[in-house]
This record gives C-alpha cells, sequence and structure tokens, in this order.
C-alpha cells in the first residue's frame, strides 16, 4: 500500500484544516472534496482518513451511503431529475429523453469526456413546479424538452448551473435569488404561518422574562404536537430535555424535508426563516442548551448561503451568540449541516448519526435522542415547522393557538398540495378540515384518490373518505397531500412508490432491506398484468411481515402504499389478476425468462452489421 | 428489582431491565438470535427474535423486561414472521448447505431447522456477488453474509480499536469490505474468533475447512436451541 504521507494533497489538506480535522465533520469534508475533484477520489481517502483517525474504509462506510456523493468521476455538471410520480404525471418522460439526446449521455452515466452525469433522484421537494432538476445544485422548475435544449445549449458554451439559473446575477444569500429560481409555492399567510414581519427581538425578550419552565408551560397548554407526522407533544419533548441530565445539550431542527410530495419546509425556510431559527432559540432557553444544528437536506443546497444571511443577522441582531435577547449568561448559536441525499436520514437518531459524520442508520430506541443524541448528548429534535409554530405559540399565548382546530390536534398546519389540481401549492389549514374542503381549495377535479402524508402515509379514496377530517383523531397528516384524478394509474404509482422505499432502506435490517425489494417485485407483476390471485396474497402478508419486523419507519411504512390502496381499492388489483388455467406455477414469468433471449437474438442480428 | 413477566402464560421471576431474549432462555423458552451475542450490545439488525410484547410486534433482542410484561413466542401469527424471515435470508444470498465449510456449525442453518423452515416463500434471487481473499488468511464469500454487523462491530484492530469489517453502499447494495491490511495483523485467536461468531460462512479461515466430520459439528453436538437454552457460551470462544 502506498504510503499517504508522500501523496498529501494540498487542497485536501486546506479542506481538513477548514473542518479542524474534525471526523464528526465528514460530511461537510466529503462535500468540499467532491467539490473540488467532481468526485471522491479513492486517491486520497488514505490521506482524509489518517487526517481524521478514522480507517480508510470507516470514510467509505460514510460516503458511499449517501446518493449524492460520487467515488467516480460524474461528470462536470451533474444533472439529477426528479422522478416522483407528480413528474411523470407532468411530461417527465420527454424531459427525460431531451435531456438524453441533448447531452448525448444515457442516464446514470458519464459520458468519456466527462463533462455531464445524469441521474435520477426521488422529490427535491418542488412537487407543484415538476418536472424539476437539480444541475449543479442548483434547482431547474416546470422543464420542457426546448427548455432543456436551451439548459444544456448554454452548458456546452462553457456556462454553469448557477449562471444559467440567475442571469441578473443576483447575489445567491438573499431571497430575490431563490424566489427567481423556484416559486414561492405558499397560497396563504396567517394565522400562523407566513406572517408579516414578526418583532422577534421583544417577542424573544417577552420569553426571557420568564422561566424555562414556563415557556414549556405555554407550549404544552397549546397543544402543540410535532409536525413531522408522529406528533408527539412538543411541551413533553422540550420537558424531558430540560430534565435530561448533561452539560451540552442540543436542538436540532429537521430540514431534511424528504417524503415525496412535501415541500412546505422549502417555503417556510425561504420566507418565514427567521420564526424557525427563533423557535430554535426559544427551544434552547427552555432545555437549557447552547448548540443548534440545522440539518438542511441536499436538495435544498440552494437555501444554504441565504440561511447563513439569516444566521448572521440574527447575530448581528443579538439573537443568537451570547447573552442572546439581552440576558446575561443565555448563550446559543446554530451551524447548518448539509445532508448528501438519503430518505432515511428524517429519521431523527438517523439524522444525528449523520450529523456525526456516519451512516443514516437509525439507531435502536431506547435511548432517544431526547435522553442520548448527537455525540451522546441530551438532543431536542423538531421539524422545521414545529419551531415556527413554537415561536407563533410564545407571541400568541397558548389560547390563542388552541382556539384553532379539534380538541385533540390544536390549531393549523401547513399541507404542500400537488398532483391533479389547478392551484398546487403550500395551505395553512384548520386541524380538522375535510378532504372534500382541501379538494375544494385547490380546485382538483375529478379527484379518485389522494395520498396523505406521501408514500409513508396513507391512499385515501375521495369518493368513500371526503368528509375525513386532516386530524390527528382521523387521518395524521406530516404535510404531503397528493392527489390522483380518475385518469391516473394508481398501480404505477404504488409501484414507484415501492421502488422508492426499496432505493431508500438503510439495509440494517432484514425485513425492510430484502422484504422491500420483494414486495416492489410483486407489485410490478399485478401492475404488469401478470399476477394472480396467489401474488395478491403473497404481497399483503409479505408487506405485513415488513411493517410489523422492520427497525424503523422506513420499513414500518414501507408497505402502506400496497397495503392502503388494496383497502380503499381492492378492485383495482383484482380487475389486473390474470387467471392462468392449468398453470403448474402460477409465478413463473415467461417473459422474464425468455427476456436474455431477445437479447442474444438482437445481438446475434446486429452483431457484424455495424 | 424483582418482577414478574408473563412467557407464553407462565409467570417468569427475574429481574427488571434484564434483555427479554435471555430472561426467557433462562425460563426455558427459547427464542431464535441470529444477530444477537450474549453479552454484547444488541445489534438489531436481523429481527428473527421477533416476538409480541403486550400485544405489540418487537425483536426480543432490544426488549428490556418491565414488570407485568406478556410475552407470547409460541404463537403461530409470530412464529410465522420468524420463519419469514429466515426464508428472507435463505432468498436473498447464495447458501448452499451442503457445499458450505460452515455447514453444521452454521447458525442460520441451525435456525432455519428450529422455524421449520423447507423451502424459502420468497424468489431465490441468486446474486451475483464478488469475494475477497485479499487478506492472508481471511476469505470472505459475500454470497452467505447475512450484514448482521457481528464481525464489523466486536472485531476491531487490537490497538487502535477502528473497524477491521466495514460497510459500504446502502439498502440491497450494502455489503461488508474487509481491510486486508488491519485484517493481516490480526492475532490468530481473533482470526478464529470472527470466524466462530459470523453466524453463515461469509468469514472464513484459509486453509480450514470440513475439518470436523458430519455427525460431529458444533450444532450436531448441541443443537442450537439447546445451547441457547444451556450454558454453552455463544459468544464464541473457539
Amino acid at each position: 500500500m502506498i504510503d499517504g504521507s508522500t501523496w498529501l494533497n494540498a487542497d485536501i489538506e486546506t479542506v481538513l484544516r477548514r473542518h479542524r480535522y474534525d471526523g464528526t465533520r465528514l460530511i461537510d469534508i466529503l462535500w468540499d472534496v467532491q467539490n473540488l475533484f467532481g468526485h471522491i477520489p479513492d486517491e486520497h481517502l488514505p490521506q482524509l482518513a489518517s487526517a481524521l483517525d478514522r480507517s480508510v474504509p470507516d470514510i467509505v462506510e460514510t460516503a458511499s451511503f449517501y446518493h449524492f456523493f460520487h467515488s467516480k468521476p460524474s461528470g462536470r455538471h451533474r444533472i439529477y431529475l426528479s422522478n416522483t410520480v407528480i413528474a411523470k404525471m407532468n411530461g417527465y418522460q420527454a424531459v427525460y429523453d431531451a435531456l438524453e439526446r441533448e447531452t448525448g449521455v444515457r442516464f446514470g452515466e458519464t459520458d468519456p469526456g466527462g463533462m455531464f452525469g445524469l441521474f435520477e433522484t426521488p422529490c427535491i421537494g418542488l412537487s407543484d413546479q415538476e418536472p424539476a432538476m437539480l444541475l449543479d445544485g442548483v434547482a431547474f422548475t416546470r422543464l420542457t424538452p426546448d427548455t432543456v435544449a436551451d439548459i444544456v445549449a448554454q452548458l456546452k458554451a462553457g456556462k454553469v448551473g448557477a449562471d444559467i439559473a440567475n442571469p441578473a446575477g443576483l447575489p445567491r444569500d438573499g431571497i430575490a435569488y431563490i424566489d427567481n429560481l423556484v416559486e414561492p409555492s405558499m397560497r396563504t399567510r396567517g394565522p400562523v404561518f407566513f406572517c408579516d414581519e414578526v418583532d422577534h427581538r421583544g417577542l424573544l425578550e417577552r420569553c426571557l422574562a420568564g422561566t424555562p419552565a414556563q415557556t414549556i408551560a405555554t407550549i404544552t397548554e397549546a397543544g402543540l404536537r410535532g409536525f413531522g407526522g408522529a406528533g408527539f407533544p412538543t411541551g413533553l419533548k422540550w420537558r424531558l430535555g430540560r430534565e435530561a441530565s448533561g452539560d451540552d445539550k442540543y436542538v436540532i431542527c429537521n430540514a431534511d424535508e424528504g417524503e415525496p410530495g412535501t415541500f412546505k419546509d422549502r417555503a417556510l425556510l425561504t420566507h418565514s426563516p427567521k420564526d424557525v431559527l427563533l423557535g430554535m432559540v426559544i427551544a434552547a432557553y427552555a432545555i437549557g442548551s447552547r448548540h443548534g444544528i440545522v440539518y438542511l437536506r441536499a436538495e435544498y443546497a440552494y437555501l444554504e448561503s441565504y440561511l447563513e444571511s439569516q444566521l448572521q443577522e440574527l447575530r448581528r441582531d443579538g439573537l443568537l451568540g451570547s447573552d442572546i435577547g439581552g440576558l446575561p449568561g443565555f448563550a446559543f448559536d446554530i451551524r447548518i449541516q448539509m445532508g448528501a441525499g438519503s430518505y432515511v436520514c428524517g429519521e431523527e437518531s438517523a439524522l444525528i448519526e449523520s450529523c456525526e459524520g456516519n451512516r443514516g442508520t437509525p439507531r435502536l430506541k431506547p435511548p432517544y435522542p431526547i435522553q442520548q443524541g448527537y455525540l451522546g448528548n441530551p438532543t431536542c429534535v423538531n421539524n422545521v415547522e414545529t419551531f415556527a409554530a413554537a415561536t407563533r405559540v410564545m407571541a400568541e399565548g397558548a389560547e390563542w393557538f388552541r382556539s384553532m382546530g379539534t380538541s385533540d390536534s390544536a390549531g393549523t398546519r401547513l399541507v404542500s398540495v400537488a398532483g391533479d389540481c389547478r392551484r398546487p401549492g403550500v395551505y395553512e389549514v384548520q386541524r380538522g378540515i375535510t378532504l372534500d374542503e382541501v379538494l375544494e381549495m385547490v380546485d382538483a377535479q375529478n379527484a379518485q384518490a389522494v395520498q396523505v402524508s406521501g408514500p409513508s402515509g396513507e391512499c385515501l379514496s375521495v369518493q368513500r373518505d371526503g368528509r375525513r377530517r386532516i386530524a390527528y383523531e382521523d387521518i395524521p397528516c406530516n404535510g404531503s397531500v397528493t392527489i390522483f384524478d380518475n385518469t391516473r394509474d394508481l398501480l404505477d404509482c404504488v409501484k414507484d412508490y415501492t421502488k422508492f422505499f426499496a432505493d431508500e432502506s438503510c439495509g440494517i435490517c432484514v425485513p425492510c432491506r430484502a422484504g422491500t425489494i420483494d414486495l416492489h417485485d410483486k407489485v410490478e407483476r399485478i401492475r404488469a398484468g401478470n399476477g394472480v390471485q396467489q401474488d395478491l396474497d403473497d404481497a399483503a402478508g409479505w408487506g405485513a411481515l415488513v411493517r410489523d419486523t422492520s427497525r424503523c419507519g422506513l420499513g414500518a411504512t414501507a408497505a402502506n402504499p400496497l397495503l392502503t390502496t388494496w383497502e380503499k381499492f381492492p378492485e383495482l388489483y383484482r380487475d389486473r389478476l390474470c387467471t392462468q388455467e392449468y398453470a403448474l406455477l402460477p409465478s413463473f414469468d415467461a417473459d422474464a425468462a425468455l427476456a436474455e433471449y431477445g437479447k442474444v437474438e438482437n445481438k446475434f442480428e446486429t452483431d457484424g452489421t455495424k | 428489582m424483582s418482577i414478574q413477566i408473563e412467557i407464553d402464560g407462565i409467570s417468569v421471576s427475574t429481574q427488571e431491565n434484564r434483555i427479554l431474549v435471555e430472561v426467557a432462555a433462562e425460563a426455558g423458552v427459547y427464542i431464535p438470535t441470529l444477530c444477537y451475542l450474549k453479552g454484547k450490545p444488541c445489534l438489531g439488525t436481523c429481527r428473527v427474535c421477533t416476538v409480541k410484547v403486550d400485544g405489540a410486534v418487537v425483536a426480543a433482542c432490544t426488549v428490556r423486561v418491565s414488570a407485568g410484561m406478556t410475552v407470547e413466542v409460541d404463537e403461530p401469527e409470530t412464529a410465522d414472521l420468524r420463519k419469514a424471515l429466515v426464508e428472507l435470508l435463505f432468498a436473498e444470498g447464495n447458501h448452499n448447505c451442503p457445499s458450505c465449510e460452515k455447514s453444521g456449525r452454521c447458525t442460520l442453518q441451525a435456525v432455519g431447522y428450529e422455524v421449520d423452515m423447507h423451502v424459502s416463500r420468497f424468489p431465490y434471487r441468486f446474486p451475483v456477488r464478488e469475494r475477497d481473499h485479499a487478506s492472508e488468511r481471511i476469505w470472505l464469500e459475500r454470497d452467505r453474509c447475512i450484514f448482521c454487523q457481528r464481525c464489523v462491530e466486536f472485531v476491531r484492530d487490537e490497538t487502535t480499536g477502528q473497524k477491521i469489517f466495514s460497510i459500504s453502499a446502502r439498502g440491497t447494495e450494502s455489503r461488508i469490505d474487509i481491510d486486508a491490511e488491519r485484517a493481516n495483523a490480526m492475532p490468530a485467536e481473533q482470526v478464529r474468533y470472527a470466524v466462530e461468531i459470523c453466524p453463515v460462512g461469509a468469514i472464513l479461515e484459509k486453509g480450514v475447512g470440513f475439518d470436523v466430520p458430519i455427525g460431529h459439528r458444533k450444532y450436531e453436538i448441541e443443537s442450537v436451541r439447546d445451547r441457547a437454552l444451556g450454558t454453552t457460551d455463544e459468544a464464541g470462544t473457539p
């Protein structure tokens, strides 16, 4: 083996120094290395490993987990086309074909000259403006074959993504730049979210005039529950954080909005960032924390400079740093941790692993993060929307928040609505709103089904469930609402959603790693019209196996697309079954078995003729 | 603190906070395991110890007992979940028992018998997996790996504490890698320990194989169930 010390690369050394040789910052370091070389070259791993006191394979463990990290040259311009079911309802295939045609590269590959790399990626948080893609880390929306041709021509002429998206040269840390890249999406203003300029300083001072226990009491009385989906009472989490022993407590904002179909956190981070960040300061005061982290998904990298400037303003205004809000001794600051492409990192313990520079493998619980989280310290992880709501609760009071919504589900929430409707976007709704009311609000015509909470949630039938309510006591919702009209083939969506979970499984536990693959193959078989009754029965049993025995929420919900569409639309599945009379082995797939034959024949015909 | 729990309808007296798999074994109730290693931190990867606790399906190695817990092990639905997980493992990799050096000493094979598996209900995938024989004494046969993480967590470089075995990629592409340089520095007993704790035939010692006659192999002398219920050290001192 080559001795790493003789091959020290000065640029790598600069990166390492910038991150103080801190192995827990491995994700940041890998990003910097990839930005230098276009990928993470094997030859530099020994230098990284020895400087970070980790082994080379240990670095690879982390690097190979995240789908935005590349170990091989992957093009100077890396294009990630969002392949969500919503994109596929809006001209995805034409854009896909145009990208391949214009760049001369196939998806999943890089051209020999190393100019372009084409990749598919799951939801990038732009469901209301699909088809969309990330190019050189910047978002491009509402793509058509024509815009693709124009963009690729500009790249060939020597421009980079950021120039093409921003011809006016707007400063990257300003709101105008973000609004120019992506549409703002929000359709409502208030009562809780996207209100006019809030007096953050005054609010914080009022908060600090009371005790941490009073803050926790207000949040508890308001009935605030986590907006991530599970709905854990926020006041209780903060109280546990306060009571947890440890000098170094952490507050983490989960901005890893990865559930397909949701984009409300992007809107909040763009248009109400200080409500979110101040919520973290309030949480820090409540639990006694000095350190905050915003875990920002890599798909939102174009928000990073803007959010950094927001943090800088808060520091300047004395709302971050030391003696915050004029309270001597109250010190708290926030750093941004970029993700690198992994849905499972939205699970709070996987997110913490990622913050520590590791693979995003969900931890076994207990202990829960609020007891032992980031670097073993008590860590309070809340969703973007939860922090924003907490700020507003502290401003307007518990009673105000409680007066909205239902008895078990206080207040309002944001929903990201997309799919078949005339007015997609981010709406604030009172909890308890019915499905029919949501459909009317967004002007959805001929809606057949609604996927609530994304693939991990449930598929509802408009006909049967229209009067059901979005509230914890009826339909819990994490903010994702995707509408399908009666022209859509739901089994196409079920297949894509099931594939999504198989792709995003971390692989650590057997049922999720292996079971999601078998589940996907079964769904595809039925969808393609090759399934028999036995396949349906198998799918139900295997779905229950994955749901019941998996280690974390990803596996627990991976079968939901199948199980919930089957419950609501059994006829869709039954109508698709084939009957094979006299078949000895119904599971035998003649087409698959003969597929190789077709290739061989094709090869035989073309060999020697080119 | 002394507490009472109920396992399959029988009251069991034990200490609070102990691991359910252990408590059950002492009470004579066998719960199959593949990744769990007595005395080591729980890995919770194989899920083969799935049982019901107070009606909820959980992995028994991850559960610490508390007063009044009701545990169901010998219950048809749960037993079938355990069996399905073992079958999933057989279909996911390439497990050809008759030609495997670990046959008769393989925990996956032994647990397969215990859960009464005959053939996998899942389609066999026959994956193509690359072997790694770069290190001097260890042969990594990935066809048989069940990704339990025992080697990754419990076999570390004795001087630095760094990993010898590691993971790469994710999901179904995940695989175990071996750091040949560090593996070559492993003392002989550590190599044997790594081979012993591998619950399948994925980690093998080069030059060693088929060295015990059929009928005299580990699980033929004492079944995996009897070993779990008895006092034999499953931690695998070679």
